[in-house]
């Protein structure tokens, strides 16, 4: 005996799919050439990798409220009551772990900062160099060196977690002071301006993932 | 049918399973992860259907926009894991059932 609503969220799911399959299968080609557009203009963006360059410059809106959306649900996260002191893991570490991280952490930090620095001609960039620090830290986390209750009521944290934004702002603002265009670089500072907003986004993307991990 | 076809075909069908799931699933956990299949379906068939370039180089713009939408999906699944945790914190469940509420 088939249960009516399996049986409907079934069909219903059938259905779409067959639609949506039958859709993509008859898509009209795409007019238009934004790739061709991206790739003329990659030159004025400061940067020389076009993913980089539409990321940062050209659709950098998109990626600033990206940051914002990463950080609120960051800081939603961190507003949740924390744990109680006798539901905390008082196990000790184990040695492997330990060994681990301290051997990880500084090689994590060279790779973020490769990763940060090469985005701008291949890919990589602020978000790649933050997995890696994240990765990092949950590692951290996990050998008991870095405890989340440590900082969790840190004024200083949720600075951390608002700087990316804050800067993106700020800098997208300057620009606008010089171009006229909330975000429109200038070309002639555009590789400067990225690299900085690129920093302080890998470090501040870093923290809201890592104080996503509970 | 070129490889970008297939790969937008896929993402259907990874949409029709996340959909599903979610629909019939009521443990909180499975319910996260069939969002994200259900997100990652999303991204394959916008990458699918977006022109290319080249066989090797997929349009930098749809990178870039899935780029922006996996770290949305991704700060969603955190928060949501988040709340999940603290419910079962709670009440020791991991379900939304309405017969919870009535206890």
């Amino acid at each position: 005996m088939i249960r009516l609503d399996v049986a409907v969220v079934a069909g219903g799911c059938v259905a779409l799919g067959v639609g949506l399959a039958a859709l993509v299968v008859g898509l009209p080609p795409v007019a238009g050439d934004l790739a061709g557009l991206v790739a003329s203009r990659v030159g004025d963006s400061g940067v020389t990798h076009p993913v980089t360059a539409v990321l940062l410059n050209f659709r950098a809106y998109d990626t600033l409220l990206e940051v914002a959306v990463l950080m609120i649900a960051a800081l939603a996260a961190r507003a949740l009551p924390a744990e109680q002191a006798e539901q905390r893991d008082t196990r000790p570490g184990s040695p492997v772990l330990e060994a681990l991280a301290r051997v990880a952490l500084p090689l994590a930090i060279l790779v973020a900062v490769h990763l940060l620095l090469v985005g701008a001609s291949r890919p990589g960039g602020a978000f790649h160099a933050a997995a890696v620090l994240t990765g990092a830290g949950v590692l951290l986390r996990l050998a008991h060196e870095l405890p989340a209750h440590a900082i969790a009521g840190e004024r200083r944290a949720s600075l951390l977690l608002v700087a990316g934004v804050a800067v993106f702002v700020a800098v997208g603002t300057g620009a606008a002071g010089v171009t006229g265009h909330f975000l429109g670089y200038p070309p002639a500072w555009a590789g400067e301006l990225i690299l900085l907003v690129e920093s302080v986004l890998a470090v501040s993307i870093a923290f809201a993932l890592w104080a996503l991990f509970p | 049918m070129t490889s970008n076809v297939l790969y937008a075909l896929a993402g259907v069908a990874l949409i029709v399973m996340g959909l599903a799931a979610i629909s019939l699933q009521t443990h909180l956990l499975r319910r996260v992860i069939a969002f994200n299949i259900l997100g990652s379906g999303v991204f394959l068939v916008l990458l699918g259907v977006a022109p290319g370039r080249s066989a090797h180089a997929a349009d930098p713009i749809a990178q870039a926009l899935l780029l922006t939408g996996i770290v949305v999906a991704v700060s969603a699944t955190g928060l949501a894991l988040a709340l999940a945790r603290r419910l079962h914190r709670a009440t020791g469940g991991m379900t939304l059932d309405a017969d919870d509420d009535a206890r």
